[in-house]
């Protein structure tokens, strides 16, 4: 336990390390790649609630993603445009601050797995996989043709939103804002896991039974930590657009899904730092092989497909073993 | 609307619903015996349709092509099994999801590196080709009730070889309890490279069937891919009754809901409105119709087990 | 992400007059589905870069996946890292949205070789975005244009659910003059028109109209050809191209489609893009392939008399557009979109090849509909 300890603070430590290096080198577009590190970590963070502690693989979390991206792109794009958001007798101005983005993703998001969740944890196994993706599905068709807010064009959001205090258009600065929030986000899984809750989402998962006959209900809890699990995704969402500075469709694609769940897997399921590993290593996949050769993709396929097969537990499995691999 | 378009629309609907039977019946044949989830079924597909175009292109015979897509998805499923997927038998859901997602990459960008990026060539072949008049003045491309019938006879095909075959038994065996067939002394592991050849060439006797009239290109796959799970979670995985109705009723809705839900949103708003809002609810539409089912079903249709 | 560092020619035009480098930024779709486009954008920039001999240009190029977000990290990489003075090569509209916007606020000058949506044309243009192309409605304008000439009076029109799909639609409706027999929004990415093709056949249409790029026009036109409906159907060159018409056959014979080049309009500049093109790369050049070579020419001709640094120059040199086009004359109208000739072409076969032939002009010197609204 000791070790795992120092591998997290060690590689959070390393990811500042190298943004404050990259800062010193003038090298902007390196700290843009390991803010892009830290935001999908985040985003997998959110994630690995649901599927490492509750055992809930939901292959439709681009769902939350593109909700809190759309979330920051409506809002951004009534304040950019001063055209208010008319919603029936509610008249909002739209906002370019970052906390009110932050909170109505955080919002949105929690709502929106609150129902898919309801809907979807009638199911399980192979069931709730493939409910998850058609929700999935649903939203992304549904952007795709949703002409108000660009629909497959997506939307442009010009200048960062701000942070009151700070200036999000200097690169260090917004890293550090969304590195922050990743510690939080590690810090909250952290206590989650150790938390009363936390142990009976556990015993959920291994013995349902077990839970029920002490009176909790196991589908009450597994529907906490997806909603948990989503906010958390939804608020990296909202983070990831205004990294880009824009949203589209592209966000709710069930690739997406599918990517996030390459994250956690690859880092490994269920470890607290997991998901930052797997992102780190992925991004750095993306820039290494890429320069290598066009069909890097494959190289992707190839080393995901050996992690898999022959280091089950992930990459932090192999550094940290638990003694038990992940089931 | 006129009934002649409407019965159209219906053997549309069917068409695209055998069709899709074909991708459902191997992925649901082999979630049912060895509990794996395939998501690189789609990329089987897209070999079969590859293959197809290059053999036509060869021997300019359609039958050639057929048969060739076939052997070429099922030697491509058999080598993936043996070296890939046998390990993932005894893994949990994520294991197969994440190594088959990795298979689909390598797939994909394997074929593109093989072949280039432009799409390939492929048609009907002459004796196929055009219209025939059926009763009722109603005009229907022949390849397309080709589709049909070659779809309608792999469904009989499938039930034949389940009921009333030994390897039948021996599948039926596998879905029920494992370690029976082991007791019976049946060789596991040939019996499960069996199976996944033979879901594997199903899906590329669909590539290359599907690819005729459409687009053979990278990525072609993946849709299919998507509308297959949608099917057999609608029918119950593992149920190859539940495939065939749900792979009818997601052709039909698609289809249907494409045609009616415009007109149905003229009645209320302007046309091209009642076009767009329409069209969108369409292709939302079999995802609401599998999310209805898996509320008021939970394992499908024809599903027993969780 | 893929970078071919691509340092131009070692030889010198003007000993001793060595110009500065100028970094010219090219994120294209190089892998994927949308691959063909992108390599032909990029083939066609190349060998005009090549033909002029210059060294003092160099080419960054890498590959978007069709991705937007990949799009907007690899263009912060190349102004923030590579400090590119000017971008290129995005093929679609989504993705130029979403990286030129930012871009040219970066004080970059983008020369766009194929998307040309109507914000960045109308409202949202911009002194430094130059679009070489078209913008995006001009081939729809020109269908409907060729179908008055035609004398259809009832067209069936289509296109997938999206905003390029709705402004082409809108675009051939702007320019049409006769009634609608029918008008359908599919399904982004569908691949199967059994539906739409059976409307076609129960309506009284005279001619139909699609805009379905990529596999869609490729599964559209082989059904549709099977279908035996028969019904003229005319298009914009994007789903009539050579890089798709190898896939569709035979059946694609006869279509009529509207683009602003062929390979078969009568100039030297032409001429000698087309023979050098087919030498080069051993294909024949698409639409793409065109307008990457005219947006490569453009550059050229601009650095002739400025550099980009010089942002005023440059962009008065760009304005000017004094190069030799593939198309023949070209110039920029107010909002820096051409004001072009757009030719109805028809799909024929020379040899076994498959090809398109010029058969008229369909709308002459026209501009778009949006230049009114752009305040620059």
């Amino acid at each position: 336990m000791i070790r795992e300890r120092y591998l997290n603070l060690g590689v959070l430590a390393l990811l500042l390390a190298l943004a404050l290096l990259a800062r010193l080198a003038d090298q902007s577009f390196t700290i843009t790649v390991l803010t892009k590190v830290v935001i999908l970590a985040l985003a997998a963070a959110g994630l690995n609630i649901a599927l490492g502690l509750g055992g809930l693989v939901s292959l439709g979390h681009a769902v939350f993603f593109g909700l809190g991206g759309y979330a920051m792109g409506i809002l951004a794009f009534h304040a950019q445009n001063f055209a208010p958001l008319e919603l029936g007798p509610l008249t909002i101005a739209g906002s370019k601050s970052m906390p009110v983005i932050w909170l109505t993703a955080i919002a949105v998001s929690a709502l929106a797995a609150l129902v898919i969740g309801l809907l979807s944890l009638r199911t399980s196994g192979v069931y709730f996989i493939m409910i998850t993706l058609a929700f999935g599905q649903m939203f992304y068709y549904f952007s795709i043709s949703w002409a108000a807010y660009g629909g497959e064009d997506g939307l442009s959001i010009y200048i960062r939103n701000g942070f009151p205090g700070l200036n999000m258009l200097d690169p260090i600065q917004f890293f550090g804002i969304c590195f922050a929030v990743l510690c939080l986000v590690l810090l909250f899984s952290d206590r989650l896991a150790r938390s009363p809750f936390g142990l009976a989402l556990n015993a959920a998962r291994q013995v349902p039974v077990r839970v029920e006959t002490v009176g909790l209900s196991p589908m009450r809890l597994k529907l906490l930590a997806f909603v948990i699990s989503g906010a958390i995704t939804g608020l990296a969402g909202a983070l990831y657009a205004d990294l880009n500075r824009f949203v589209s469709p592209t966000m709710f694609s069930w690739q997406l899904s599918g990517e996030l769940m390459v994250l956690v897997i690859l880092g490994g399921v269920g470890r607290l730092i997991g998901p930052v590993v797997g992102a780190a290593i992925f991004v750095a996949l993306e820039q290494l092989l890429g320069g290598l050769t066009a069909f890097w993709q494959i190289w992707l396929g190839v080393i995901l497909l050996l992690i898999v097969l022959f280091a089950r537990g992930g990459v932090v499995g192999l550094i940290a073993p638990k003694g038990v691999g992940h089931d | 609307m006129s009934t002649i378009l409407i019965i159209e629309q219906v053997l549309n609907g069917l068409q695209f619903g055998v069709m899709l039977f074909l991708m459902a019946a191997g992925l649901t044949l082999i979630f049912g015996v060895m509990g794996l989830i395939n998501l690189a079924h789609g990329s089987l597909y897209m070999i079969g349709a590859f293959a197809a175009a290059t053999v036509a292109g060869a021997t300019g015979s359609f039958l050639l092509a057929l048969a060739a897509a076939m052997a070429a998805a099922a030697l491509t499923g058999a080598l993936v099994e043996m070296a890939v997927i046998r390990r993932l038998y005894a893994r949990d859901h994520l294991d197969q999801v994440l190594a088959t997602f990795a298979l689909i990459l390598i797939f994909s960008e394997g074929t593109r590196w093989i072949f280039g990026s432009l799409p390939l060539y492929l048609n009907i072949p002459s004796w196929l080709a055009g219209p025939v008049a059926l009763p009722g003045g109603i005009q229907y491309p022949l390849y397309r009730l080709a589709l049909i019938a070659v779809g309608l006879l792999v469904w009989l095909g499938l039930w034949w070889l389940i009921e009333r075959t030994r390897l039948g038994i021996q599948i039926r065996a596998g879905e029920n309890d494992r370690e029976m067939i082991a007791a019976l002394g049946i060789d596991i592991s040939k019996l499960y490279t069996l199976i996944f050849a033979l879901g594997a060439a199903l899906a590329g006797l669909a590539g290359a069937l599907v690819g005729t009239i459409q687009s053979v290109q990278v990525g072609m796959g993946e849709p299919v891919l998507i509308l297959a799970f949608v099917v057999i979670v609608i029918g119950g995985i593992g149920s190859i009754k539940g495939a065939f109705v749900g792979a009818l009723l997601v052709g039909l809705t698609s289809t249907l809901g494409g045609i009616f839900l415009p007109e149905l949103f003229k009645l209320f708003t302007d046309p091209a409105t009642a076009q767009s809002a329409g069209a969108s609810l369409a292709s939302m539409s079999i995802y609401i119709l599998m999310s209805l089912v898996l509320i008021w079903r939970p394992t499908g249709l024809f599903g027993a087990r969780a | 992400m893929k970078k071919l560092l691509m340092a131009a020619a070692v030889m010198a035009l003007s000993a001793g007059l060595a110009a500065a480098e100028v970094k010219v930024g090219m994120i294209t779709t190089l892998s994927g589905g949308g691959a063909g486009l992108g390599i032909d954008v990029r083939d066609g920039f190349l060998l005009a870069l090549k033909q002029s001999g210059r060294d003092d240009i160099e080419v960054l190029i890498e590959d978007d996946q069709q991705k937007p977000d990949i799009a907007v990290q690899i263009a912060d990489k190349m102004i923030q890292s590579d400090k590119v003075e000017v971008m290129t090569g995005i093929i679609w509209s989504n993705l130029a949205m979403a990286v030129v916007p930012g871009a040219v606020a970066q004080g970059v000058f983008y020369l766009s070789p194929n998307a040309g949506p109507s914000q960045l044309a109308g409202a949202g243009c911009d002194k430094n975005y130059f679009n070489v192309a078209w913008q995006n409605d001009n081939l729809h304008e020109g269908a409907g244009a060729w179908a008055n000439q035609t004398g259809y009076k009832k067209t069936f029109i289509l296109a997938p659910n999206y905003p390029a799909g709705k402004d082409a639609l809108t675009g051939y409706k702007r320019t049409y003059k006769g009634e609608l027999a029918g008008e359908i929004y599919t399904e982004l990415g569908q691949t199967d028109y059994a539906a739409e093709i059976a409307q076609i056949r129960a309506s009284d249409a005279d001619s139909v109209f699609l805009f379905l790029p990529g596999g869609m026009g490729i599964s559209f036109l082989k059904q549709y050809a099977d279908s035996g409906v028969g019904k003229p159907v005319i298009g914009p060159g994007f789903s009539f191209d050579q890089d798709i018409l190898g896939a569709v056959g035979d059946a694609a014979l006869g279509a009529v489609n509207t683009s602003q080049w062929s390979k078969d309009i009568d100039n030297p500049t032409n001429k000698a893009f087309v023979e050098s093109f087919q030498k080069e790369y051993g294909r024949l050049p698409s639409l793409y392939a065109s307008q990457g070579f005219d947006t490569a020419n453009l550059l050229i001709s601009a650095l002739d008399k400025a550099q980009p640094s010089d942002a005023d120059a440059f962009r008065a040199a760009l304005e000017a557009a004094e190069f030799d086009s593939t198309r023949g004359a070209f110039k920029f109208g107010p909002n820096h979109h051409p004001i072009q000739t757009i030719y109805a072409r028809e799909v024929v076969k020379e040899g076994d090849v498959l090809t398109n032939k010029i058969i008229g002009t369909a709308i002459e010197n026209h501009a778009d509909a949006y230049a009114a609204e752009c305040k620059m």
